[in-house]
């Protein structure tokens, strides 16, 4: 039994955690900070975003654009308020990033160069090639070792959060190579953990993605914002859900089905391929309905041709899609259109905070994927989302250190020894001393990824959400059936699946039942029984708050300041 | 669709009940287009959950799947059992690491090695946040290959020098070194050869190169660690000749 004590603790050592964590650093360098990951920080997600990061940088380019752009892209559901707080925060995250050795292309001038995306109706995504992600959290990562006061917990995996009062007071989480549990008091928690892809059975997220941070918040009391809000990304490879990046559009590229039409003319002639991720998405499965896809081995896809931009263009901007795509399809795409097809990418709803990050408990924080503020509404557009960690990660990391600064005392031994405890009751006695049943891990694993695949996808109706809703619930009395078959405490990978599952089941009934609640078709949100925006009824937020039974679904306004909602149109 | 086996044979160790490490055989079904990673969650999921690995991007972009197939580093999510099995996939854990348990090996020591070179811009002057430092597209060209590293840890593991001297600082640091060295952002090129031309530092390297054979990214750190003792070289002359204009 270990204690630890700290002014801040971070969960997650991705782009948001570690923005928040140098951020708290900066802002106060007499204050301790531990960055507590169930993976080494250079592992984290984060490393796969490839497209870029946008901001305003240029003079045909404006704040009121990129706002603009964004709550369109969000069907209205975004708050106003937070996307302008957002968009005018985004160059000096670029800059510092920058200045800290991220090595963005450049132009012939010397400047960070910025490239076309969906759904921003100018260049304004920078970019270090298409290996983004993997430039932002390396450079985060190597820059956070400059700060003494930034205490590392590699591979810890947290499985609860410590409240004191009503108050988050630090976190309980398992050395995984220790194979004990710790309790990691502090003053500020933040939630960085990132989505939870893997509850859907064809996502482009790693293994790590399990909606940890969401679920910790949504045990402590706070609700899940708009989580009916789940993005699929167009462009993946069949089989393996691997992503190939929006820039291979945003330099050109085209999708044609297997006639060699460019069919986005029949959906969005006025964007064609650089319409927003939700449109595309669901313009895919359209297509294959009407029987205009390609057939394979793992099912219809459709061709992203990027055979005419050739291969200079190709090595230079988009060097990780060729790699990709010979390596995991054989095939170059400089001879060969890509097989792509739309799989699930990212969660625009999370722990429901606000501009600083706080939740409605005293304390906690989350921030980037894993919360929702929310700029992203219905339908977020590639390359808000690094921006995003950035900027929000820093607002929150300062939001921390000022309510770190007013709290006058530690929280108690007594409170930390007797969660402590009960915890490890949970977690060893609990897990490790269940009956070997008929159940396994990866058995529940896979029927809650392929439900929520069938019935919680792309297109979603009464019928299938509601039995989805109910075959959840039914997977959550069999995950009570699962025991472990590794009994040992050092590195147990297959104890950390369970915990994982039990967090990705809450999750995954946290959207089925926002999901089924939702009687509107908005953004990521198609419903063929309500194929219309309904602003009378559903320009709010939806809550979801976990309670002993179904989760309760409440509302709550969206913030308008300037642009009144009108028809989403391109 | 599986239309053979193909027999993996894993080194296993738990510490709580081995004394040593020793070879577990599973015979698994497979296809053309698995990869190694596919085979052992293949194991995991259906036959053996305690068998124990690290993994998560599986597009080798994350560089936690790395183990030694068939006795070379490799990461095991890029590589394919058609291309490496004849019958049998040996698996091992890195080399040169300690071992946690089964491929699951412990890379504090590289993390403090990284730390050590200073693997961030180092200047006086940062400026304000409303423009960046102008760099040329040749400006980046100068450190792109070194800032590819992903942290694998493949070229530890190939490394004859890391296994017989644990302190060296080796090649993917070395290598990440000579990325900020190079960056035109940075000022502390100084500082840095001064921590490798140590006896911890770069002239502990013998030009095996097998560092950069078996990176998957192309970052050449053999190559870097060669450029680096030239570096420290002429660092070292210049404070014999000039003293006076060494401490810049």
């Amino acid at each position: 039994m270990e204690r630890a004590t700290y002014d801040i603790v971070v969960v997650g050592g991705g782009g948001a955690g570690l923005r928040a964590a140098i951020a708290a650093a900066e802002a106060d360098p007499s204050l301790t900070i531990a960055l507590v990951s169930k993976v080494y920080p250079m592992r984290s997600h984060t490393v796969s975003a490839e497209g870029g990061t946008a901001a305003v940088l240029r003079d045909y380019d404006s704040f009121e654009l990129h706002a603009l752009d964004t709550i369109k892209g969000s069907d209205f559901l975004a708050d106003q308020d937070a996307v302008e707080f957002f968009v005018q925060r985004c160059p000096e995250e670029i800059y510092q990033l920058e200045h800290w050795g991220c090595p963005w292309s450049r132009d012939p001038d010397g400047r960070v160069s910025q490239r076309a995306f969906g759904g921003m109706s100018v260049k304004r995504t920078v970019f270090a090639a298409d290996k983004v992600g993997f430039h932002i959290l390396h450079t985060l990562f190597q820059t956070s070792m400059k700060y003494p006061q930034i205490h590392r917990f590699d591979e810890y995996f947290v499985t609860t959060l410590l409240v004191d009062g009503n108050a988050c007071a630090g976190v309980i989480a398992l050395d995984l190579r220790g194979g004990q549990m710790i309790a990691i008091g502090a003053k500020a928690t933040i939630l960085a953990t990132g989505g939870c892809g893997r509850v859907y059975e064809f996502t482009t997220n790693g293994f790590i993605k399990t909606g940890d941070g969401m679920a910790l918040a949504y045990r402590a009391g706070v609700p899940l914002k708009d989580m009916e809000m789940v993005q699929f990304h167009p462009t993946c490879l069949p089989g393996t859900g691997i992503l190939i990046t929006e820039a291979a559009r945003g330099e050109g590229g085209y999708l044609i089905n297997k006639d060699g039409e460019r069919y986005m003319q029949r959906y969005l002639p006025g964007k064609m391929e650089l319409g927003p991720r939700d449109i595309l998405s669901r313009s895919m499965i359209m297509e294959m309905k009407a029987g205009r896809a390609f057939k394979g081995l793992y099912g219809e896809y459709l061709g992203l041709d990027l055979r005419h931009l050739g291969e200079a263009t190709i090595d230079k901007k988009l060097p990780m899609v060729r790699e990709l795509t010979e390596k995991y399809m054989g095939l170059d795409p400089i001879n060969e259109p890509i097989p792509v097809r739309p799989g699930q990418h990212y969660m625009m709803g999370g722990v429901s905070t606000n501009i600083r990050g706080e939740t409605a408990v005293p304390g906690l924080y989350a921030v980037g994927e894993t919360a929702c503020v929310s700029i992203n509404g219905a339908n977020r557009l590639g390359s808000n989302s690094l921006s995003e960690c950035l900027v929000f990660g820093t607002a929150t990391g300062r939001a921390a250190v000022e309510f770190v600064k007013k709290k006058p005392a530690f929280p108690g031994a007594a409170t930390i020894r007797d969660a402590l405890k009960k915890e490890e009751a949970r977690v060893f006695d609990g897990l490790f001393g269940r009956e070997r049943g008929k159940e396994t891990v990866a058995g529940v694993r896979v029927e809650m990824q392929q439900l929520m695949e069938r019935d919680v996808g792309i297109f979603r109706e009464t019928t299938a959400l509601s039995d989805a809703c109910t075959k959840l619930a039914n997977l959550r009395e069999r995950f009570s059936q699962v025991a472990l078959t590794d009994k040992d405490r050092v590195f147990n990978t297959e104890l950390t699946a369970v915990l994982e599952l039990d967090f990705m089941l809450d999750v995954a009934t946290a959207i089925a039942h926002s999901a089924l609640q939702r009687k509107e078709s908005r953004g990521a949100h198609s419903r063929t029984d309500f194929p219309d925006r309904d602003d009378a009824n559903f320009l709010k937020h939806s809550l979801a708050f976990r309670t002993d039974g179904a989760p309760r679904i409440d509302y709550a306004p969206v913030t308008i300041t300037k642009w009144q909602p009108v028809e989403r149109k391109y | 669709m599986a239309d053979r086996d193909v027999v993996f044979r894993v080194k296993r160790y738990r510490p709580e009940k081995d004394s040593k490490p020793s070879y577990q055989r599973y015979r698994i079904p497979y296809r053309d287009d698995m990869v190694v990673l596919d085979g052992l969650n293949y194991i995991k999921d259906t036959m053996d959950p305690t068998l124990t690995f690290r993994w998560s991007c599986r597009m080798g972009i994350c560089g936690s799947c790395g183990a030694n197939v068939n006795g070379q580093p490799k990461l095991t999510c890029g590589t394919y059992i058609r291309d490496v099995h004849r019958g049998v996939v040996t698996v091992d854990p890195l080399t040169n690491f300690p071992i946690i348990k089964d491929l699951v090996v412990d890379f504090d020591d590289f993390l403090n090695k990284l730390a050590s070179v200073k693997p961030y811009i180092v200047r006086e002057d940062w400026g304000d946040l409303t423009k960046e430092y102008v760099q040329y597209p040749e400006d980046i060209e100068a450190y792109k290959q070194q800032s590819m590293c992903i942290n694998c840890m493949l070229c530890y593991a190939a490394c004859p020098v890391v296994g017989a001297n644990p302190h060296f600082v080796g090649p993917a640091a070395a290598a990440l070194a000579l990325r900020y060295i190079r960056d035109s952002r940075d000022e502390g090129a100084d500082a840095r050869l001064e921590r490798l031309n140590t006896k911890s530092g770069v002239w502990e390297c013998t030009f095996v190169g097998e560092c950069s054979v078996v990176c998957p990214k192309d970052v050449d750190p053999a190559g870097a660690l060669q450029t680096l003792k030239f570096l420290a070289t002429m660092r070292h002359m210049k404070r014999l000749l000039m003293p006076k204009m060494a401490s810049r």
